[in-house]
């Protein structure tokens, strides 16, 4: 093997099966991250047009409001629609896909020492899977019936027979399948791809969090899959898994078979959809424990608390479900149960953000673009874990069940939570994808603003909430005598929904800007100690590494006393 | 440079990766399945007494038994193809390997014709919910068999099992991953017998 190491990532390749049809992991990694991003920006268009709609209920979308009629103005059909694809797009085609398809594809095996992904070829057919499933879901809305428009969580019986979900259905099992591939591949090479040396404490705390990931995507999803057949079964086949006995639509009596229960599709659906929420965290928690512990130049505090805080996390995440179904009368005893499983659940969570809290004690921080944006993540993510606790007990979730409080509370956790890592995560790696650094005045530009606008978008929905205000309405509740307090607020969250957007420029222009004018940045500019850096920057196409690797130690070994330099890199002997 | 353990074992864990990889795949199946059975019984206990056994009843339990006999045939024979393969005996492969497709093919026709007197009598998965969740399940077990037939296939003919000229042991183990496969399909129809005839 090292005979060959002169040539090593010397393959003759044509332009399509060099960056369309590519098996490279760094490529399938990037086109998963360029995609997942035209999305999230796709998805946060849908609610900047709902968003106008709350603050001025009366007056024409500006620029896309020829989409909607004459009046130019959302009915509350096309409300509901765009409502279920923003939702719909920002988890299984925005987020996760950057988090899991493109953070860890490109460096998983980068942090493992590994020439792959243990399968390339399964690898290549996660990524088409996922684009073919992305574009029928974007395709429903040209369609005769228009886009989805029971909610992202499609509870029967109105989504058997509202429109658009056929086509929604067909789209998730695509996206479906891209997940279940992606993630058993992530699994395996985490396993069995690591360098020699590379034991399983010596990991990095981001593999860690891809790991444990993975494993729930491959327990988690499938139930929704086998719930996606139902749900399919029933509108194309007359079958009624989901509609019970007598149901009356507009009306008359619907003619099924009936004794089905609407709640075994709640319960098949959270089965998967409580899981993805730490789908969603975890990676980040990762992405912010890497760039913490790099830039106090010091250890990360409770390393191991960590990684078990995730093992168990994952484990318990699959046995809460339920209190996201306080209210459908399932019964006290089961209400009780979930109640102390999400109590016990908030714990390990709490362990690990106390962690990231102690290790900033006593270091000598440095305030780069991705360090604010980790830093961000922690009170951000903060507000959004505690803001939850209410909603996870019972009696409380009564009141506050489908309120404006709940969009604020899950919003917190992955906007200017999870969002904000990949963010920093973005800043952070830029320069091994690339070669070159992202600039830091344009990086700052984008965090102040971002950081700001955020809070005034989800904060005044716990204001909101509080008051009673319920979420999925298009009017946005001014049909109530008691919202009436407090929809002032909507011109508010709205202009910095608006700004927002713009706050995101700078990222853009950075991106773009830097890929061609950018400092050079050599392999390790951040002197950082994980096994990615060892790699040139870009990393050699196919092999990644220009000789093999061998690591010597535990990941973050930062200030250690009697060191030359303030950092030994792991493949150091 | 290659991907490594794809042939050898890796020393630590034991195992190649394709091998690992079928397992995680076996448990998200598990899974998916699981959710379907977990669902039978939300409905069989949500359903009027005596409801499902009632429609259980027009169901054909000897040519379920034939089906069972079948199956379980053929996962023998999964297991004599690979083993023939151990034993470098590449006719006595392509032997085990035809009967193994020979008895999938029969349980497809078996069950076309169980499906067949369902439809001539007019029972369709709209007619209750226990021949909705009985289609749902047998159908998505047929797809399971179907794939399973297809790699069968192609490991059958020249096209896929001229690899053993040349990569005689990376062969073989793609011939053990499809039997761990098959094995997986074959332990749902076990599972979905009891289930759905005899209960």
């Amino acid at each position: 093997m090292s005979s060959d190491s002169h040539d090593r990532g010397h393959h003759d390749e044509g332009f399509i099966r060099k960056y369309i049809f590519s098996v490279d992991h760094k490529i399938i990694g990037l086109q998963y991250g360029i995609t997942a991003l035209f999305f999230l920006l796709f998805g946060f268009s849908l609610m900047a047009i709902m968003r106008w709609q709350l603050a001025y209920p009366d007056t024409a979308v500006p620029i896309v409001g020829f989409l909607f009629g004459e009046s130019g103005t959302l009915a509350p059909e096309q409300y509901n629609s765009l409502g279920a694809m923003h939702g719909t797009i920002m988890i299984f085609l925005g987020v996760v896909p950057l988090a899991v398809g493109a953070f860890g594809n490109y460096l998983v095996p980068l942090q493992i020492g590994a020439v792959d992904m243990a399968f390339p070829r399964l690898n290549a057919a996660s990524y088409w899977s996922y684009f073919v499933g992305g574009v029928i879901m974007i395709s429903s809305f040209f369609m005769p019936e228009g886009a989805a428009r029971s909610g992202w969580t499609s509870y029967p019986p109105l989504s058997i027979f509202e429109n658009g979900q056929t086509i929604w259905l067909i789209s998730m099992v695509f996206l479906i399948t891209s997940s279940l591939l992606g993630s058993m591949n992530i699994i395996v090479t985490i396993v069995q791809l690591r360098a020699p040396g590379l034991t399983w404490m010596r990991l990095s705390v981001f593999v860690w969090a891809q790991f444990v990931t993975s494993f729930l995507l491959v327990l988690a999803f499938p139930p929704l899959e086998a719930a996606a057949i139902l749900q399919l079964m029933d509108r194309v086949a007359g079958t009624s898994f989901f509609l019970p006995s007598g149901l009356v639509l507009s009306g008359e009596i619907v003619d099924v078979a009936g004794s089905g229960s609407p709640l075994l599709w709640q319960h098949l659906f959270w089965f998967l959809a409580h899981p993805e929420v730490y789908v969603l965290i975890l990676p980040a928690m990762g992405i912010v424990a890497e760039i913490l512990t790099n830039n106090t130049r010091k250890p990360l505090w409770g390393y191991k608390s960590i990684i078990y805080s995730m093992i168990f996390l994952g484990f318990c995440s699959f046995i809460v479900w339920a209190h996201h179904m306080f209210l459908t009368g399932m019964g006290q005893a089961m209400s009780a149960f979930f109640q102390t499983t999400t109590m016990i659940i908030s714990i390990p969570s709490v362990v690990i953000l106390t962690s990231y809290f102690l290790s900033l004690w006593g270091g000598s921080i440095r305030f780069n673009t991705p360090m604010l944006f980790a830093l961000a993540f922690l009170p951000m993510f903060g507000i959004g874990g505690l803001t939850g606790l209410p909603l996870g007990l019972a009696a409380t979730d009564i009141y506050l069940h489908d309120t404006y409080y709940v969009i604020g509370h899950f919003h917190y956790v992955v906007a200017p939570g999870t969002i904000f890592a990949l963010f920093a995560g973005i800043y952070y790696w830029f320069p091994k994808i690339t070669g070159k650094k992202m600039n830091e005045m344009l990086g700052k530009l984008h965090f102040w603003p971002s950081l700001i606008f955020m809070n005034g978008i989800f904060m005044p929905m716990f204001i909101q909430g509080l008051a009673g205000v319920s979420r999925r309405l298009a009017d946005g509740g001014e049909a109530y005598a008691h919202a009436s307090g407090v929809l002032h607020w909507n011109e508010f969250m709205t202009t910095s929904a608006f700004l927002l957007g713009i706050a995101q420029l700078p990222f853009i222009i950075n991106i773009i800007m830097s890929l061609f004018s950018g400092e050079k940045s050599g392999t390790n500019p951040w002197d950082s100690t994980t096994v990615e850096w060892a790699a040139p920057s870009p990393p050699l196409p196919h092999v990644n590494f220009d000789s093999e690797i061998t690591v010597y130690r535990s990941s973050y070994e930062y200030s250690t006393p009697d060191a030359k330099k303030d950092f030994i890199p792991q493949t150091e002997k | 440079m290659e991907v490594p353990y794809i042939i050898k074992e890796r020393e630590d864990t034991g195992l190649i990766n394709s091998k690992l990889g079928i397992w995680i795949f076996l448990a998200s199946e598990i899974m998916l399945f699981g959710g379907l059975f977990s669902a039978y019984i939300f409905l069989r206990l949500a359903a009027p007494p005596g409801d499902f056994a009632r429609w259980a009843s027009e169901l054909s339990v000897p040519l379920a038994t034939v089906n069972t006999l079948v199956l379980i045939s053929s996962s023998v024979s999964m297991v004599m193809a690979w083993a023939s393969l151990k034993l470098k005996d590449v006719s006595k492969y392509k032997m085990y390997m035809g009967i193994t497709l020979l008895c999938s093919l029969i349980f497809l026709i078996i069950k076309y014709f169980e499906y067949t007197a369902k439809f001539s009598h007019h029972i369709y998965p709209s007619s209750s919910t226990f021949m909705a969740i009985y289609f749902t399940l047998t159908g998505l077990h047929g797809i399971h068999i179907i794939g399973g037939m297809i790699v069968m296939i192609y490991f059958w003919l020249p096209i896929g099992n001229k690899m053993w000229e040349t990569q005689p042991e990376l062969f073989t183990n793609r011939v053990e991953v499809l039997g761990l496969y098959w094995h997986f399909v074959d332990l749902v129809w076990i599972f979905l017998f009891p289930v759905l005839y005899l209960l």
